[in-house]
C-alpha cells in the first residue's frame, strides 16, 4: 500500500533526476563542441555543406509557411482592425506580429521538424552504424569533424530563414490587404514603416531568432549524439529533437520577451 | 615473455559495472604477426580489442602497445596512438554520406597534409591493393557486404599501420567474399609488415592464416598455440569449439535458476 | 552532390538572406542611412505628458520631422523634460510652441510643433518655450463635470471653457 502511494513521488524524482543530469550533459556538449570548432571555422567547406542541408533545403517550406502565415494575418487582421475603423493599421500589424514574434518562433519550429529532425536521425545513425566510433579510432574527433559543422551551420541558417519567413510574410500580408481587399497601398507601407523600429522589431527579433538556431542544432545534435544506438533509440532521439525543441523555443521565446520588449 | 613483443597485456581486469567482462588477462603479440583472439560471443573478445584501440580502459593491469601503456594514456598521446593503428569494424563502418573515394581519403585528408594529387594516387593504390580500382565514384549503399569491408579495408590501410584490429572481419559474408578478405589480411600483414590482431569465431578460415591462436571464454584466456597445435589439442573445451558441438564445456542451457520443472510450477522449490 | 553545386545553392542562400534583412531594414523599419548623422536635439518641457512614449513621432503640420528621444522628471519644478530629436533638414523658428497631441480620439499621442514669426532659428539644444499639455481625458471629464455641476445653464461650453 504505501509502496503504490510512494510509487509517483519516486517516478517524478527519478525524471527530475534524469532531467537534470541531461541538462547538465547537454551543457557540456556545448562547451565541447565550441571548444572543438576550430576546424569547421578554419575548413569552412565543412559547415558550408551544412548549410546546405540545413539551410538552403529548408527554404521552400520557410517561404511556402511564411506566405500563408503573412496571408491568414492579412486576413483575419483586416476583418478584426475594419471592426474598429483602422484597417490603415492593417500593414503595422502584420509586419510587427512577424517581425517580433511569429517569424523567429514559427520558423524555428519548421527548422526544428525539418532540419533539427533530420540532422537527430543522421548523426543517431552514425553512431548506430559504428561510423562515429570509426572516426575516432581514426584519431578523428567526432564532435570536431561531425557535430560542429552542424551546429554552426544551424547557428548561421537560422537568423536567415527568419529574415526570409518574415519577407514573405510580408509579402503575403501585402498580398491580401493591398490586392486582395483594396486597402491604399501607400498607407499599407507607410503606416508599416511609421511603427517598425530596426532596432526594436528588426533586430531583436533576429536577435531571438539567433538564440533559437542555437538551441534546436544544440539539441538535435545532442540527441543525436546521446542516441541509443538501435532503429528504436534512433527513431526516439528524433521525436524528442522535435518535441524538445518546440518547448524550449516557446520558452525561451517568453526569457527574450521579458528581456528584450 | 619475447623480447620483440610488440603487444604486451599484464593481468588485465575490466568490468562493465559490476559486471566483469575480463579478469586477469595475460598475453604478448610479437612484432609482425598475425595473431587471432578466439571466443564465443560474450566471452569479451571484443572487450579485449576495444582495450587495445584505447576506446575503453582497462581497469587492473596494464595494456603496453610498443612499451606504452595505453590506459594511462593523455589525449595527445592517444591520437598518436592512433594514427599508427588501423581498425576494421564489424560491419566496416563506411561514411554513408562520402563516395568510396572519399572514405579511403578520409584519413589521408583528415590526418595529413598532402597535396590532392598525392591524395588521389594513393586512393587508388590502396584501392588497388584490395582490388576495387574502379568504385571510387560509387556510394557505400551501392556496394555489397564483402565489397564495402574490402572499402573499409582499403580505408583502415590508408595511413600504413603498424598495428592492424580486426573485429570480427568475416561476420556475415558469403564464402567467397569470405575467402577473399581472409586472403587479403594475409596478404597485407605480409606485405606491410604489421602486426595484426583479428577478433573472430569463424575457427576454420582463421586457423588456416593465423601465426597464433588466444582462446577466450568468460574473460579469461582458456587455450593459446599455434595452429598446428590447436588443431591436434586434447583439450575438450577446444574439441568443442574446434568442432562446434552445441553441448560440452560449454554448456548449451543458459545457467537458470530453476529448473524448467519448477518454473512451470510441477516440482517444489528448493 | 558536388562541392561547386553545394557553393552555388549555399552562395544563393546567403544572398537573400542579406536581401531579406536589408529589405526589413529600408522598406519595413524605414532606415535612413543618414538619419543618425543629420539631426539636433531639442528640449522642451511640459506640466503633463500624458501618455507620451519615447520614440513618439514630433510633428509640424502633420508632417514627420523627429522623435522624442528622452523623457524625463524634474525632480526640483516638478515638470516633465522632454527631449526632441529633429531632422536637420528642418529647422524651426526660437517662438515654435511644442503642444501634446492625439491621433484621433483614442490613438497614440506625439508631439506637434508650430512655427512662431522670429527671424532666428532654434539651434541645437535649444529650449523650446512654449508649450501646451497633454489633454487628458480623465481631467477634462472632471472638469466638464465640475462646471455641469456649478451652472447646469450654460453645461454645453464647460468643455471649451476648461481649455
Amino acid at each position: 500500500m504505501m509502496e503504490k502511494l510512494l510509487s509517483p513521488f519516486r517516478h517524478l524524482g527519478a525524471l527530475t533526476i534524469n532531467a537534470i543530469w541531461r541538462l547538465g550533459f547537454a551543457s557540456r556538449f556545448l562547451l565541447a563542441i565550441l571548444l572543438n570548432s576550430g576546424q569547421s571555422l578554419l575548413r569552412f567547406q565543412l559547415t558550408i555543406r551544412e548549410v546546405y542541408f540545413a539551410g538552403v533545403l529548408s527554404l521552400i517550406i520557410i517561404v511556402v509557411s511564411g506566405l500563408f502565415v503573412g496571408m491568414v494575418l492579412g486576413l483575419q487582421g483586416y476583418n478584426t482592425l475594419a471592426r474598429f475603423g483602422s484597417s490603415d493599421a492593417l500593414g503595422a500589424l502584420v509586419a510587427l506580429s512577424l517581425l517580433r514574434e511569429l517569424g523567429p518562433v514559427l520558423a524555428a519550429l519548421l527548422f526544428a521538424s525539418r532540419s533539427g529532425s533530420a540532422m537527430t536521425a543522421e548523426i543517431g545513425l552514425m553512431k548506430a552504424t559504428e561510423q562515429l566510433e570509426a572516426m575516432s579510432v581514426m584519431a578523428v574527433n567526432p564532435i570536431a569533424r561531425v557535430v560542429a559543422p552542424r551546429f554552426w551551420a544551424g547557428v548561421i541558417s537560422m537568423p536567415i530563414l527568419a529574415a526570409i519567413f518574415n519577407v514573405m510574410g510580408i509579402f503575403g500580408g501585402y498580398l491580401v490587404g493591398v490586392v486582395m481587399i483594396g486597402l491604399d497601398e501607400g498607407t499599407f507601407w507607410s503606416q508599416m514603416q511609421n511603427n517598425v523600429d530596426l532596432h526594436y522589431d528588426v533586430i531583436n527579433g533576429l536577435t531571438k531568432s539567433l538564440f533559437f538556431g542555437m538551441a534546436v542544432t544544440l539539441i538535435a545534435v545532442f540527441e543525436g549524439y546521446d542516441a541509443v544506438p538501435t532503429a528504436s533509440g534512433v527513431s526516439s532521439a528524433t521525436t524528442r529533437t522535435v518535441v524538445t525543441s518546440a518547448l524550449v523555443i516557446l520558452a525561451l521565446d517568453f526569457v527574450l520577451t521579458a528581456f528584450m520588449f | 615473455m619475447p623480447s620483440d613483443s610488440f603487444i604486451t597485456l599484464r593481468n588485465v581486469g575490466f568490468a562493465y559495472g559490476d559486471r566483469p567482462i575480463l579478469q586477469d588477462v595475460s598475453l604478448s603479440i610479437p612484432r609482425g604477426k598475425l595473431i587471432a583472439i578466439m571466443g564465443g560471443s560474450g566471452s569479451g573478445k571484443t572487450t579485449l580489442l576495444r582495450l587495445i584501440s584505447g576506446q575503453i580502459r582497462a581497469q587492473h593491469g596494464e595494456v603496453l602497445v610498443a612499451g606504452q601503456d595505453v590506459g594511462r594514456m593523455n589525449n595527445a598521446e592517444l591520437y598518436q596512438h592512433r594514427r599508427r593503428m588501423g581498425m576494421l569494424f564489424q560491419f566496416g563502418a563506411l561514411f554513408t554520406d562520402l563516395s568510396v573515394f572519399d572514405n579511403v581519403a578520409f584519413p589521408l585528408r583528415e590526418l595529413t597534409k598532402l597535396p590532392e594529387s598525392v591524395i588521389h594516387d594513393l586512393v587508388l593504390l590502396k584501392l588497388a591493393a584490395v582490388g576495387l580500382r574502379g568504385t571510387e565514384k560509387l556510394m557505400p549503399a551501392e556496394l555489397s557486404g564483402g565489397m564495402a569491408r574490402r572499402i573499409a579495408l582499403a580505408r583502415a590501410i590508408a595511413l600504413d599501420p603498424q598495428l592492424m584490429l580486426y573485429d570480427e572481419p568475416f561476420t556475415g559474408l558469403d564464402p567467397i567474399s569470405l575467402g577473399t578478405i581472409a586472403l587479403l589480411i594475409k596478404k597485407l600483414n605480409d606485405a606491410l609488415g604489421t602486426t595484426s590482431i583479428m577478433v573472430t569465431h569463424d575457427v576454420h578460415k582463421s586457423l588456416d592464416i593465423v601465426d597464433y591462436v588466444y582462446f577466450v571464454a568468460n574473460g579469461r584466456i582458456v587455450a593459446e598455440g599455434t595452429p598446428e597445435q590447436v588443431r591436434h589439442a586434447d583439450s575438450p573445451w577446444l574439441a568443442q569449439f574446434v568442432a562446434g558441438e552445441p553441448d560440452g564445456p560449454v554448456h548449451f542451457a543458459y545457467p537458470a535458476d530453476e529448473s524448467l520443472a519448477q518454473a512451470f510450477g510441477l516440482q517444489e522449490k528448493a | 552532390m558536388k562541392r561547386s553545386t553545394i557553393d552555388l545553392w549555399v552562395g544563393l542562400f546567403v544572398a537573400i538572406g542579406i536581401a531579406a534583412v536589408t529589405f526589413l531594414s529600408l522598406k519595413v523599419a524605414n532606415l535612413t542611412p543618414q538619419s543618425d548623422t543629420n539631426t539636433y536635439t531639442l528640449t522642451a518641457e511640459f506640466d503633463n505628458i500624458g501618455g507620451l512614449k519615447v520614440k513618439a513621432p514630433v510633428k509640424s503640420s502633420g508632417v514627420l520631422v523627429g522623435r522624442v528621444s528622452n523623457i524625463a522628471l524634474d525632480t526640483k519644478r516638478y515638470v516633465a523634460n522632454v527631449t526632441l530629436v529633429l531632422d536637420s533638414k528642418y529647422q524651426f523658428s526660437r517662438d515654435t510652441s511644442a503642444e501634446i497631441l492625439t491621433a484621433g480620439l483614442l490613438g497614440e499621442q506625439y508631439i506637434g510643433l508650430t512655427q512662431g514669426g522670429d527671424m532666428e532659428n532654434l539651434k541645437a539644444g535649444d529650449h523650446i518655450t512654449i508649450t501646451s499639455s497633454a489633454m487628458v481625458l480623465e481631467q477634462l471629464i472632471g472638469k466638464f463635470m465640475t462646471s455641469f455641476a456649478d451652472k447646469p445653464a450654460t453645461g454645453s461650453n464647460a468643455a471649451s471653457a476648461s481649455q
